[in-house]
């Protein structure tokens, strides 16, 4: 069943209307630039994934189908890079480095901090939606370790206090987070 | 259009005319560590005060590249006075605009002094700090693009190759191939369409070094690479860059842009008939398309896994035809070299290792940040006066280089000047210049599990040896800091090791047991107190109870 309904997404004539998408625009574009090349197929799925915020199997179908390479190419780079995501992201993103610098100031007390907090582990997201979870290789913010992302923003000389404050603020339904 | 010499002269001196109207120049740092603590907030609030006073006139207030001493962000330097503020704060605007006039000694004062500072040459990081990284004209005013016009207008590709050759400069990714080579392999090379790429995939965890080059200085790595091009005769170049570092991907986006529109990249460029088009690519985070053939994979739009060499890249790399691949730092090494020339450059350093190198310090370290040392400074300098020795009276350890591919170098060669050959020899390796400083409070068995786990999870899965290898060495490692390995796993750990790096497809496979054999060497003590005791001499690891990481 849920082949079928996936395969009926996929439809040639879905294709032709994403390509005057305003949403998909971005990811158009970047088609474009690259005069449809296979070679693009990297750069495309970052486009997918800064517009929408993971890659997902309409995406990948679509960004296969215009670059003529095969769908199970597509899903071979969007798996085996660390950076693209094929699940949707929480409302928050929280990043947490594990660098060696920040491993050495602690940053696994941050992930044990958080995985009580919010009983979520890396790759995880709470089941309210709320928050996401990665983990980085290195942020290169060494100086500043141990570092995380909060929402796009590095914060860095963390501890587990202060990360139990972040968390807090976007945990609580406070709209001013 | 074309750029001529006297263009570029007069963009130069009309930059050397803006700065010089002003009496007194406020650089503050706008990399990636000082943004991070808040340092555009103490800009904007500084633009602030100087604009209520009305001294827009005589005051310049503007954004630099990484200004070095990272972990005392934000940092304020006014360039006219000598003077250095850690810590600032949007609310210390005023005091800072204040001391512009006075005459008082502030501890702001003689930051040219600190031996932080005074210990540093610098040739890469010249400009970082000095330049807003931002306008292309600053680049310009400090030198900038007269070496690739000299090249261009002056030299012949032999003249180039033979000049940086000469100078013995030495791939800074960390092998330490000597890049005159590099360059006359691929010049030799039958297939006439040629690339160039720039590894800009800082993968290292703890290496910053290519990134505050990027975003501080971008000019000076599209300098070296239009350089490389004319002197291979290449057309097309690719930088690829970590798509975890935005800020760095801006600025050179912008860098890019720039330079097209004053026809210093693109068709024609000055004049000279050389055509060269410069792109950008952005990695996905994956460690192991820092290795050559991975990274061309990876540019062709597949997942990064490494080919078996020869051929190597020089003579088949992206698309089959012969391409250069030379790291951020080798680059951004080569106007200076063409600028000051080479006997200048070979004149620094050791006798096999030229020049300097740049090192991101960080760890337990009291000064943390972004170095540049002539090669052959000890680790003792670099560490203890330069670093300012460990924190909270703490006990030096070991330093570790290189990254997941390095090793950990203990306190009895800390005396030893820092080169390729000497790390080598002590078993670690120069690698890109990520240097982390532990100290008694660090399990070396934890850190060699720790990078094990880096190494499995980073492994692209195409060679047995890396795949297998690195998870059940892993596993081993994990057995002794939960203190329930047997007197038998160090040796089957040992043999392990042995088969990874000898029968591993790449660099990733065949480094991977450095960290580990380098930590048995020196700290085999801590292993066997961890095996027959059940103790962690570094009360790090709590033994049976530690619990499995990701």
């Amino acid at each position: 069943m849920r082949q079928q309904a996936e395969a009926n997404i996929c439809s040639e004539k879905d294709f032709a209307a994403l390509t005057q998408d305003r949403q998909w625009r971005q990811v158009n574009r970047t088609m474009r630039l690259n005069n449809n090349q296979p070679e693009a197929l990297i750069e495309t799925l970052h486009a997918v994934q800064d517009t929408f915020g993971f890659l997902d199997h309409q995406a990948m179908a679509y960004v296969a189908h215009v670059l003529r390479v095969p769908l199970s190419r597509v899903y071979a780079v969007a798996t085996f890079y660390h950076y693209f995501s094929l699940k949707p992201p929480g409302e928050h993103s929280c990043v947490v480095c594990m660098g060696t610098a920040c491993y050495i100031g602690g940053s696994s007390a941050l992930l044990d901090q958080i995985q009580q907090s919010a009983a979520i582990g890396p790759g995880e997201t709470s089941k309210d939606g709320k928050v996401s979870l990665v983990v980085a290789r290195c942020l290169g913010s060494c100086g500043l370790a141990p570092a995380a992302v909060f929402d796009g923003r590095v914060a860095g000389k963390l501890n587990p206090a202060l990360m139990e404050e972040q968390l807090e603020r976007w945990l609580s339904h406070d709209p001013e987070a | 259009m074309t750029l001529k010499h006297k263009d570029l002269q007069q963009i130069a001196a009309a930059e050397e005319q803006r700065q010089q109207g002003f009496q007194h120049r406020i650089h503050v740092c706008q990399a990636a560590g000082c943004l991070s603590c808040g340092s555009r907030e103490v800009q904007e609030s500084l633009e602030q005060v100087v604009a209520d006073r009305e001294l827009e006139q005589e005051v310049q207030v503007k954004g630099v590249g990484c200004l070095g001493l990272c972990s005392a962000g934000p940092l304020v330097a006014v360039a006219s006075a000598d003077r250095l503020y850690q810590g600032c704060a949007p609310t210390d605007a005023g005091s800072i605009v204040d001391g512009l006039t006075s005459t008082a000694k502030t501890d702001a004062d003689g930051a040219g002094t600190l031996p932080f500072f005074s210990k540093q040459h610098k040739i890469v990081l010249e400009n970082c700090g000095s330049i807003d990284p931002e306008r292309i004209e600053e680049y310009i005013a400090a030198e900038g693009y007269a070496a690739l016009y000299t090249v261009l207008r002056e030299m012949t590709p032999a003249e180039v190759i033979e000049e940086i050759t000469r100078a013995g400069l030495r791939g800074r990714g960390g092998a330490g191939y000597p890049t005159g080579l590099k360059w006359s392999t691929v010049a030799k090379a039958l297939r006439q369409t040629r690339y160039v790429i720039c590894n800009a995939d800082e993968g290292d965890p703890g290496a910053f070094m290519d990134r505050s080059v990027l975003e501080s200085d971008p000019h000076r790595v599209l300098e070296g690479i239009a350089i490389a091009a004319y002197a291979l005769g290449a057309a097309q170049g690719f930088i690829y860059v970590r798509a975890e570092y935005p800020l760095a991907v801006k600025r050179l986006r912008k860098a890019i842009a720039q330079a097209e529109r004053l026809g210093i990249l693109g068709k024609n460029i000055c004049n000279s008939g050389f055509s060269f088009d410069l792109q950008l690519r952005l990695g996905a985070g994956a460690f192991v398309c820092g290795e050559e053939t991975a990274l061309i994979a990876s540019i062709e739009g597949l997942p990064g896994k490494p080919r078996p060499r020869p051929p190597y890249p020089a003579e088949s790399g992206l698309k089959g035809c012969p391409t250069l691949i030379n790291n951020v730092e080798t680059f951004a090494n080569i106007a200076p070299i063409i600028r000051r020339g080479s006997d200048w450059f070979a004149a620094i350093g050791t006798e096999k290792s030229k020049g300097t190198k740049v090192f991101a310090l960080a760890g337990r370290v009291c000064r943390t940040g972004l170095i540049e040392v002539p090669m052959g400074t000890s680790l003792t300098e670099i560490v203890f006066e330069i670093g300012g020795g460990i924190p909270d009276q703490g006990r030096f350890k070991a330093v570790q280089t290189g990254g997941p591919s390095g090793g950990c170098i203990p306190e009895q060669y800390l005396h030893m000047g820092v080169d390729y050959e000497s790390l080598a020899q002590v078993g670690s390796i120069m690698g890109s210049g990520g240097m982390i400083v532990m100290d008694q409070s660090s399990c070396m068995v934890d850190v060699a599990r720790f990078f094990m786990e880096f190494c499995m999870s980073e492994s692209c899965g195409k060679c047995v040896p890396c795949r297998v290898g690195t998870t059940q060495l892993h596993a081993l490692l994990s057995k002794i800091t939960q203190g329930r390995a047997t007197p038998g796993d160090l040796a089957t750990m040992e043999e392990l090791c042995d088969l990874v790096k000898n029968t591993s497809l790449c660099g990733l496979g065949q480094t991977a047991a450095n960290p580990v054999l380098s930590t048995l060497r020196y700290f085999r003590d801590e292993y066997r107190a961890h095996i027959d005791n059940q103790r962690c001499p570094a009360h790090h690891c709590s033994m049976a109870t530690t619990r499995e990481r990701p």
